[in-house]
């Protein structure tokens, strides 16, 4: 724990060689570390596959900039109460979707995500300010804040008890955040409890037929899950006071998803590093441009430049999806339970190899010997 | 007043049963693959705006272009472009342009048999036995990848693909019905309802009267039977993922003129058509056909300005809350087949 | 000195579509008994199981289990009231291991049916440990301890989840045909171990076809045909029985 601590604090040191050690980056490695962790209770533990978790991220994101509206620019109350809003809706859905397994509670988070997403951006938009998103206002009334002090000039920034919460101390708050939130899934996955959840998701009926009631397990790890979800949303108000309805798409919850297994499902380091291997490749290939290109291949031949660089840029920039997609692919298909499996099959190869080879070469040595003869 | 909202119940419906169609024509091909190959198909969605896209294909096929000069202005030397076609068969060659939706479901069948085919040798056969959570997850990358390889080659936005100019207009359906010339209604929507309805018995006719299409039915009723009876399973789950393929495309084709299509069409028509295939019954595929128009009539009729005001918001949700609710009270769908997909 | 009855199955009726599974089915198992019953495929047997644990609700009659009425309750519920059932296919755990997979049920009885306790560590629960290890001895399976349940033999799999059921201390122990598709030594070793756990006074219904097994055991037997039960006693006199045999060899018609 200590040894995790002190890697996911130092990220900025590491980093740096990657060309990722700039707050901003950094801030989404460790909040949607959160969002991912806390997804991995309830799919890598139980194996109910949600599409509805980018709702309580936007729910998380809604109530955060709510309460620097209202309360106060401290992110104190606006992350308690982004989690309390987001395991609020998290038990209506949960008690709901919960009632059907399988493909058909997918199906049901998935409906649930939309309606979310569609009120969002209709009804609702005295809430969430519909296409243009949330914002802060000068005009906002801050009723804690205003009891210490009075309103400055310009737009008030999110704090910490007067530590800004943007750029590198956003970084250090929100990644403190989410060792405890690893820690939090640590005991989780190591508790009985945590056990019991494995059972259900090996066979439920089995342990129906143990004596446990399966549906407050469920409806307890798929509230505590929609919490990081919150959490990770309220983080992401903090470093950045807006919130916009396109966060809870359902196909943001299939980024997180696609973060989970490709890191492990149901490991605990997997999906930070699944977060950590996207973000990062989102990040790089995103930014890449055809003039990028055009450099790296400036070795080739002009014509094999031309193609090199055309067949590229499908990937590259707006085409990063496309790569996203094509890894979504490739994980399910060849490493279900993620990267950590993968090095870990490599791993076994190797030294398998290495292991045998001594007996090959004695093998060989015998049979030259007897050649020898 | 009573003639009014006449009126609009009945346009309401008819823009229900044709939103239905769609919803319909895409579950329809959803549960084929379901039912039979027991696949859990996200990528069902992208299949459909495909199909809009053979439309727009074809259209940007039959209107390359050569400049000619303009003979009509003569204070400059000024070009237009002047369609192949239209310089070798005049007349013909326009009329051919005119027609070019409707003519692209001959260009639209072939490609998307060939996209199903390729889908189903190339993935889809290796998912048959991995768990419901790997093929959703696989799905869903493939219906990323073929948005963005559209994305990349179309653009991102929307492209207007025109009906032929003879049905371009609107129907004074009001007329017929002696309602007065309040209800008018577009011509290519109504022939869209047609279409599906057409494409619907088709599927259904190939289904009850052929051979093939009994094992089908019968591959839905009991899929390890049907595998037991020696009957060439893995040609026949290509086939049938192909049609199922080759049926979401022309519903997107025919689509194209009502929605310029654009990448994220698919999308968009995904959730929805899970929603109406979860209420119509998993499996079940009178039930997806059921389920289709009636969600496309409930949309409809819950977009009424009437009703908005009591339930704000309805019109956005009204789908979703049908489908909590049938999977809650009725919990195989309306038509569901007992014993699929239960564990 | 009749002694208590701890399931009471009384004019159960149970029908699929047309089909009467139980036909006003009534039942005793006395306490401390290894009650065998036995009948031809189709007559109910394990349709009678599955309404015991709850799996399924009879359509009319009840079940009353150690003096309560248990009808229509949760097969969780009623697995907490001490009931626990060994299935003919095993149903276990099989993505866990065996020390896992006994830890489990051994925590049903320190938790009942719903604790929420993430930060208690299961290295915390030495006394639900301590028990699980010494069932997971008792059935020879330490040394396999920390292999996948899912990758073990039939039988294996099978004596794991006898081991499951053991663990609960349940009241009563419903076994699905325990030595179906058994090798001759593996059944005679799933004898031995339930001789051992006859000795312990536990109450026992044994659904079985193996005779052997029925006539080394049971106390009792009852002979299930057409969803009733058409003939009650000791394992000699249902030997004797022409109404079993002929129930067993033609069509029985009550």
């Amino acid at each position: 724990m200590a040894i995790f601590s002190a890697v996911v604090l130092s990220m900025p040191i590491w980093m740096s060689p990657f060309g990722a050690a700039y707050p901003d980056i950094l801030q989404k490695f460790v909040i949607f570390g959160v969002f991912a962790i806390g997804y991995n209770i309830l799919f890598g533990l139980t194996g109910y596959l949600s599409f509805g978790h980018a709702a309580f991220l936007g729910v998380g994101s809604y109530t955060a900039v709510w309460s620097f509206k209202l309360l106060s620019m401290n992110i104190i109350p606006a992350i308690l109460l982004s989690v309390l809003m987001s395991g609020i809706f998290a038990v209506a859905m949960g008690y709901i979707a919960l009632r059907r397994s399988g493909i058909y509670f997918s199906i049901l988070t998935l409906a649930f995500a939309q309606m979310c997403y569609n009120l969002a951006y209709s009804v609702l938009t005295p809430i969430t300010n519909g296409e243009t998103g949330l914002q802060l206002a000068k005009s906002d009334p801050r009723i804690i804040d205003r009891l210490f002090s009075e309103a400055g000039e310009g737009l008030p920034s999110t704090t910490l008890f007067g530590i800004e919460t943007s750029g590198y101390s956003g970084f250090y708050i929100s990644a403190v955040i989410m060792i405890l939130a690893f820690y939090v899934s640590l005991k989780i996955f190591n508790s009985s409890f945590g056990l019991k959840l494995k059972a259900i998701k090996s066979n439920q009926n089995r342990m129906r037929y143990l004596g446990f009631n399966t549906k407050p397990y469920l409806l307890t790890a798929f509230v505590i899950s929609g919490m990081y979800a919150g959490l990770a949303g309220g983080l992401l108000a903090a470093t950045d006071p807006l919130a916009g309805a396109e966060r809870m798409q359902w196909t943001a919850s299939g980024e997180v998803i696609l973060m989970t297994i490709l890191g492990g499902v149901g490991t605990l380091f997997g999906p930070l590093l699944g977060v950590i291997i996207i973000k990062y490749f989102e990040n790089i290939f995103s930014a890449v441009n055809q003039v990028d290109l055009h450099s790296f291949y400036a070795l080739l031949p002009d014509w094999l430049e031309d193609i090199m660089v055309a067949v590229s840029s499908m990937f590259v920039g707006e085409g990063w999806h496309l790569t996203l997609g094509l890894l979504f692919m490739f994980v399910v298909a060849f490493l279900p339970k993620g990267v950590l499996q993968g090095v870990e099959i490599g791993y076994k190869k190797i030294s398998s190899y290495f292991s045998k080879s001594p007996t090959k070469s004695t093998k060989k040595a015998d049979t030259g010997a007897n050649h020898g003869e | 007043m009573l003639f009014n909202l006449m009126d609009a119940i009945l346009l309401q419906l008819l823009n229900g049963l044709d939103k239905g169609g769609a919803y319909a024509l895409i579950a329809l091909g959803l549960t084929l693959a379901f039912g039979t190959l027991g696949i859990v198909n996200f990528a069902h969605g992208a299949l459909f705006m495909l199909g809009a896209f053979c439309a727009v294909t074809f259209n940007k096929l039959l209107t390359v272009s050569k400049s000619v000069k303009d003979e009509s202005i003569t204070f400059f030397d000024a070009y237009k472009e002047v369609p192949y076609l239209e310089i070798w068969w005049g007349d013909t060659g326009t009329a051919i342009i005119d027609y070019a939706v409707p003519l692209s479901i001959l260009f639209a069948v072939p490609v998307m048999l060939l996209v199903g085919w390729a889908l189903e040798r190339g993935f889809i056969q290796y998912f048959y036995k991995r768990d419901h959570a790997s093929q959703i997850l696989f799905t869903f990358g493939m219906a990323i990848v073929i948005q963005e390889i559209i994305r990349h080659i179309f653009g991102a936005n929307p492209i207007p693909t025109p009906a032929p100019d003879v049905v371009s207009g609107s129907a004074n359906i009001g007329q017929y019905f002696g309602l007065g010339d309040n209800v008018v209604y577009p011509w290519w929507r109504l022939i869209y309802l047609g279409f599906s309805l057409c494409v619907i018995s088709a599927v259904f006719a190939f289904l009850k009267f052929t051979t093939f299409g009994m094992v089908v039915r019968a591959g839905i009723q009991n899929r390890e039977m049907v595998g037991m009876l020696g009957i060439n399973i893995e040609r026949r789950f290509t086939i049938v993922f192909s049609l199922s393929a080759v049926v979401a495309g022309v519903a997107g084709v025919m689509y194209a003129p009502i929605v310029p299509p654009d990448f994220h069409l698919g999308m968009d028509f995904l959730v929805l058509t899970f929603v109406v295939v979860v209420v119509g019954g998993m499996g079940s595929l009178p039930g997806a056909v059921a389920a289709g128009f009636l969600l496309g009539i409930l949309q409809s009729f819950a977009s009424m300005n009437e009703v908005k005001e009591i339930i704000p918001g309805i019109d956005q949700i009204i789908i979703y809350l049908v489908a909590v609710v049938v999977l809650l009270v009725r919990p195989r769908g309306l038509m569901g087949v007992k014993g699929v997909f239960e564990n | 000195m009749a002694s208590k009855a701890v399931l009471q199955v009384s004019n159960v009726l149970k029908t699929f579509g047309g089909l009467k599974a139980l036909n006003n089915l009534n039942l005793t198992i006395e306490e401390g008994t290894v009650h065998a019953i036995i009948g031809p495929n189709g007559a109910g047997k394990s349709t009678l199981l599955n309404v015991c644990i709850g799996q399924l609700t009879p359509d009319t009659g009840s079940v009353e289990f150690d003096g309560q009425n248990i009808t229509g309750k949760s097969p969780h519920q009623i697995s907490q009231q001490g009931i626990s059932r060994v299935f003919q296919t095993p149903q276990i755990f099989e993505d866990l291991n065996i020390f896992q997979n006994v830890m489990i049920p051994a925590l049903a009885q320190a938790d009942g049916e719903f604790t929420f306790n993430p930060f208690k560590g299961l290295d915390q629960r030495k006394d639900v440990e301590q028990e699980a290890l010494r069932i997971i001895d008792e059935m020879n399976l330490t040394s396999q301890m920390y292999d996948r349940a899912g990758a073990m033999s039939r039988g294996n799999k099978r004596r794991l989840e006898l081991a499951m059921c053991l663990v609960q201390k349940p009241k009563l122990l419903l076994l699905d045909e325990p030595t179906a598709g058994m090798a001759r030594a593996d059944t005679n070793q799933t004898i031995e171990i339930l001789k051992k756990i006859k000795a312990s006074g536990m109450t026992k219904v044994i659904i079985e076809h193996d005779m052997n097994v029925v006539f080394s055991l049971a106390d009792r037997v009852s002979v299930l045909a057409q969803g009733t039960i058409i003939a009650e006693g000791t394992p000699q006199e249902m030997r004797e029985s022409e109404l079993v045999k002929e129930a067993y060899l033609g069509g029985a018609t009550i």
